[in-house]
C-alpha cells in the first residue's frame, strides 16, 4: 500500500487498522477516497504505531523529528506585540549605530542655534522651524541629540549588563554547582553588595573610578567605561543570585551526575551542562536588566555623574534641561518617552523569552 | 591501565570488603550501607535486589565513589583490579569514571542533558578519555548508536533528547555508558522508567553488549524477575546489608532467607486467577538511624523467634558453594519449618503485621 502523502512515511508492511485499504479506483490523488484516507491515516497512525514494536515507533519518530522538523524557526509563534517590540528595538539600535558612525546624520548634535533655543512642540516659545522635535535649551537639535544619546544609553546599559552577566552569572553558577563553603562565601558577597542601595553604590563606584567632579574632566577613563563598570558591578549580585538559584536546581539533575560518572571535570560540567540550561533564564533577565540599566544611567545623570555633556545620552538630556519642564516640556518628555518605550519593549521581550523556554522545559 | 591488568590478570575485577556508607543527618547517622562485602569477576553479572530504601542505589554509588562528599562517611575497601579506589578524590576518580566503570541511570528522561545534542553527549566523554579527534569521536558515536540498535544513527547525532522516545533515550544512555569501553557497568534500575514492552528489549540489549565487550555488570533492581535470567549471582539487600547472596540458580531453587522468599512471593504469578490478592510484605523497612537490635527483618518476618529480635544472625555459608545468608531459622530447614509451625500454632504474627492489623 504505497503512501502518496509527501513527507509522511508510512511503513508499508503495516496496514493501518482504521485507515482501511482504499478500494479499486479510490486510491491515489484525486480519487474520492484519497483525502479522507489521508486525514484518517494522519490521525490514526502515530498512536497505533507506538504500540506496535520498535520499528514502527522509530518511523514515527523519524517523521516527527526529521532534519527540518526538529529545529523551529526563530520567529515562529511570536505574536504581533512581540514583533512590534522587536521592531522597536531594531529601530533604536539602527538609529544609534547610524548616528554614532555618521553614516546617516540628522544634523550636528553639538551645533547650537540660538534662535531655536528651548523651542519645540508644546513649548511656550513656539515651535522651531526645521526641527521636528524642537531644540534643547541652547538650541541644539533634539533629533540629532536623541539619536546619538541612544548610542550612549545603549552602550552603557548593554555593556553594564554584559559585565554583570559574565561576572555575576559565572560566580552564580560556581556557587550553585559547588555549594557548601564556596556558596556561603559567594552568596555572602552578593548579599553584602545587595545590602547597599543600588543607586548609592553606583554613585560611589563612579566617584571612586572617576575621582571628584573637579578631577572628572581629567580622568583617563572614558565616561561610558566608568558607567559600565559601576552599573555592571551593581548588577553582579542581582544576576548572581538568579544564576546561583538556577544552577543549584539544575546541578541536582541526574544528567549532571551522569556527566560526573563519565569523568567530566567540574569546569566542563559547569560550562557544558549547566550554562546552556541556566542561560535561557539569564537571557530573559538580561533583557529586563538592560531596561533597568538605561533607567539607572538616567538616574545617575540626574545625580550629575552620568555621561558628561556635551556628549548626549537620554539620561543627561533629561538632566540638563529638567528645569525647563514647565516651559519646554518637550526636552524632558522626548527622551523620557524613548526610555519608556524601550524599557517596555525589553520587558516584553524578556517575558517572551521566558515563556518560550518555560514551554520547552515543560515539554521535556 | 594495561600494567594493572597484566599485574593481576586472574584476580576478580571488583572486590568490595566491609563497605559501609553512613549519612550524617540531623536525626543521626543513617546506615544506608552497612558492612557489605562482595566480589565480581570479569564478564559476570551481579544482580542486587531489594525494596526501596534497602541501600542498593547507595551501594552502587558508593562503589563508584559518586556520592557527595559532605555528610557521607564511608569505610571499608573497594578494589578495582586490585587497586584500592575508596579513598580516591574526585580528581583521581576521573581516570576510572567512564573509562573503567560507567553507570546507566534509572530515568533516561533526567539523565540526559535537555539542551545538548545527543552526538555531543556521547562524544564528550570519549574525547576526554581517549584523546581522539572530533571526527573519530563522531564516527565512534555513530557506531555506538548503531550498536544499541538506533536506526539512522547519523541523523540522531544532531537531535536533542526530547525528540526521542523513552526507550530510545535509555539506549542513548547505554551508548554513553559504553562509549569508553568500561570494564564494569552499573545499571541502576535501568528499566524502571520504561514501558514494559521496551524493558525486555533494553535488558537484552544491555546483556548483549555486556557479552560482546566482556564487561562485568552490577544490575540493581527491585524486581527479582529482571535479574532471574540475566544475573550470574544475586545479592539480596535489606536495610543496607546483604541478607542473602548466591548464584542465581541456587538462590531460586534453594533460598534460605525469609526476606527473599517474601520478595519472590510478592511477584504476581501468571497462572493465578485474576483478582487474586497480591502477596505483600507487611510493614516498612526499618529506620536506618535506629535499626532494630537483632535481625533487621525480624519485625516483618513470618519465621520470627525470640532469638531473631535479640541477636543479629551472621552471614553464614549455605550448602551450595557461594551461597551465604543471614538467618537463624532459614527457609526450608528443620529449624525454619519448626519456627514457622510454632508461630502458626501460637498465633504469633510479625510485629509489623500486627501493627498493620493483619492479625
Amino acid at each position: 500500500m504505497p503512501c502518496s502523502i509527501p513527507g509522511f512515511v508510512v511503513p508499508e508492511r503495516r496496514p493501518s487498522p482504521r485507515g482501511g485499504a482504499p478500494g479499486p479506483g479510490t486510491g491515489g490523488f484525486g480519487g474520492p477516497g484519497a483525502p479522507a484516507d489521508a486525514i484518517r491515516r494522519d490521525e490514526a497512525d502515530p498512536s497505533s504505531l507506538a504500540f506496535e514494536g520498535d520499528a514502527g515507533l522509530l518511523q514515527v519518530d523519524a517523521v516527527a523529528a526529521g532534519p527540518e522538523g526538529g529545529r523551529r524557526r526563530l520567529g515562529q509563534g511570536l505574536n504581533v506585540t512581540a514583533w512590534v517590540a522587536i521592531a522597536w528595538m531594531a529601530f533604536i539600535v539602527l538609529i544609534a549605530v547610524l548616528a554614532k558612525t555618521g553614516l546617516v546624520t540628522w544634523g550636528d548634535p553639538q551645533n547650537s542655534i540660538a534662535s531655536c533655543a528651548s523651542k519645540g512642540p508644546f513649548a511656550q516659545g513656539g515651535s522651531a522651524p526645521g526641527h521636528l522635535l524642537g531644540c534643547d535649551s541652547i538650541g541644539r537639535d533634539m533629533i540629532a541629540r536623541l539619536a546619538l544619546g541612544a548610542w550612549e544609553s545603549l552602550l552603557v546599559s548593554v555593556g553594564a549588563i554584559t559585565v554583570g552577566f559574565v561576572i555575576g552569572g559565572g560566580l552564580g553558577i560556581i556557587a550553585g554547582y559547588f555549594g557548601g563553603f564556596v556558596d556561603t562565601v559567594l552568596s555572602g558577597m552578593f548579599n553584602v553588595l545587595l545590602s547597599v542601595p543600588a543607586i548609592v553604590l553606583a554613585l560611589a563606584l563612579v566617584a571612586f573610578l572617576q575621582g571628584s567632579p573637579e578631577n572628572a574632566a581629567n580622568s583617563t577613563l572614558p565616561d561610558w567605561f566608568v558607567l559600565i563598570l559601576a552599573i555592571g558591578i551593581v548588577s553582579i549580585p542581582l544576576v548572581g543570585r538568579i544564576s546561583r538559584a538556577s544552577a543549584l536546581s539544575w546541578s541536582q539533575r541526574e544528567f549532571v551526575l551522569a556527566a560526573r560518572a563519565q569523568g567530566a571535570k567540574s569546569g566542563r560540567i559547569m560550562i557544558r551542562e549547566l550554562l546552556p540550561n541556566v542561560a535561557p533564564a539569564m537571557f530573559s533577565i538580561a533583557l529586563l536588566g538592560i531596561a533597568i540599566a538605561i533607567v539607572a544611567e538616567g538616574t545617575l545623570a540626574i545625580l550629575g555623574v552620568g555621561v558628561r555633556p556635551p556628549t548626549p545620552s537620554w539620561g543627561n538630556i533629561i538632566a540638563l534641561d529638567r528645569g525647563l519642564l514647565l516651559t519646554s516640556p518637550h526636552i524632558v518628555f522626548e527622551p523620557s518617552i524613548l526610555i519608556f518605550l524601550t524599557a517596555l519593549a525589553l520587558n516584553y521581550l524578556g517575558d517572551v523569552v521566558r515563556t518560550r523556554f518555560e514551554v520547552r522545559e515543560s515539554g521535556i | 591501565m594495561t600494567d594493572v591488568a597484566a599485574a593481576q590478570p586472574s584476580g576478580p575485577l571488583l572486590e568490595v570488603a566491609d563497605l559501609s556508607t553512613h549519612f550524617e543527618t540531623s536525626r543521626g547517622l543513617v546506615r544506608a550501607v552497612d558492612g557489605v562485602s562482595l566480589t565480581l569477576d570479569r564478564g559476570k553479572t551481579l544482580g542486587i535486589v531489594g525494596e526501596s530504601g534497602s541501600g542498593k542505589t547507595v551501594l552502587s554509588r558508593s562503589i563508584m565513589n559518586l556520592l557527595p562528599k559532605r555528610g557521607v562517611v564511608r569505610s571499608g575497601s573497594v578494589r578495582l583490579e586490585g587497586n584500592e579506589i575508596l579513598p580516591l578524590s574526585a580528581k583521581e576518580m576521573r581516570r576510572y569514571w567512564g573509562a573503567q566503570m560507567a553507570m546507566i541511570f534509572q530515568d533516561p528522561m533526567t539523565s540526559l542533558n535537555p539542551v545538548m545534542k545527543i552526538g555531543k553527549q556521547i562524544t564528550e566523554a570519549v574525547r576526554q578519555h581517549l584523546d581522539v579527534t572530533r571526527q573519530y569521536a563522531n564516527e565512534l558515536a555513530e557506531s555506538l548508536l548503531a550498536s544499541v540498535r538506533i536506526p539512522e544513527p547519523h541523523a540522531r547525532l544532531k537531535e536533542y533528547p526530547h525528540q526521542l522516545s523513552g526507550g530510545m533515550r535509555q539506549r542513548i544512555c547505554i551508548a554513553i555508558a559504553l562509549a569508553c569501553g568500561p570494564k564494569l557497568l552499573f545499571a541502576d534500575e535501568p528499566t524502571t522508567a520504561l514501558d514494559v514492552t521496551v524493558q525486555a528489549q533494553v535488558l537484552d540489549l544491555i546483556a548483549h553488549q555486556q557479552a560482546e565487550r566482556f564487561m562485568a555488570m552490577v544490575l540493581v533492581t527491585h524486581d527479582l524477575g529482571v535479574v532471574a535470567g540475566r544475573a550470574d549471582e544475586i545479592a539480596v539487600m535489606y536495610a543496607g546489608r546483604i541478607v542473602e547472596h548466591a548464584p542465581t540458580g541456587v538462590l531460586f531453587a534453594n533460598m534460605k532467607m525469609p526476606y527473599t522468599e517474601a520478595l519472590l512471593a510478592s511477584i504476581p504469578k501468571l497462572d493465578e486467577h485474576s483478582h487474586t490478592r497480591l502477596a505483600t510484605i507487611p510493614g516498612r523497612p526499618p529506620d536506618l538511624v535506629i535499626p532494630p537490635p537483632g535481625c533487621k527483618f525480624a519485625p516483618r518476618c513470618r519465621y520470627v523467634q525470640e532469638r531473631c529480635v535479640q541477636e543479629e544472625p551472621p552471614l553464614t555459608a549455605g550448602a551450595a558453594p557461594g551461597h551465604e545468608f543471614r538467618c537463624w531459622f532459614p527457609v526450608g530447614t528443620p529449624e525454619g519449618n519448626e519456627a514457622l509451625a510454632r508461630n502458626e500454632r501460637e498465633g504469633r504474627v510479625p510485629q509489623a503485621a500486627a501493627l498493620a492489623g493483619h492479625a
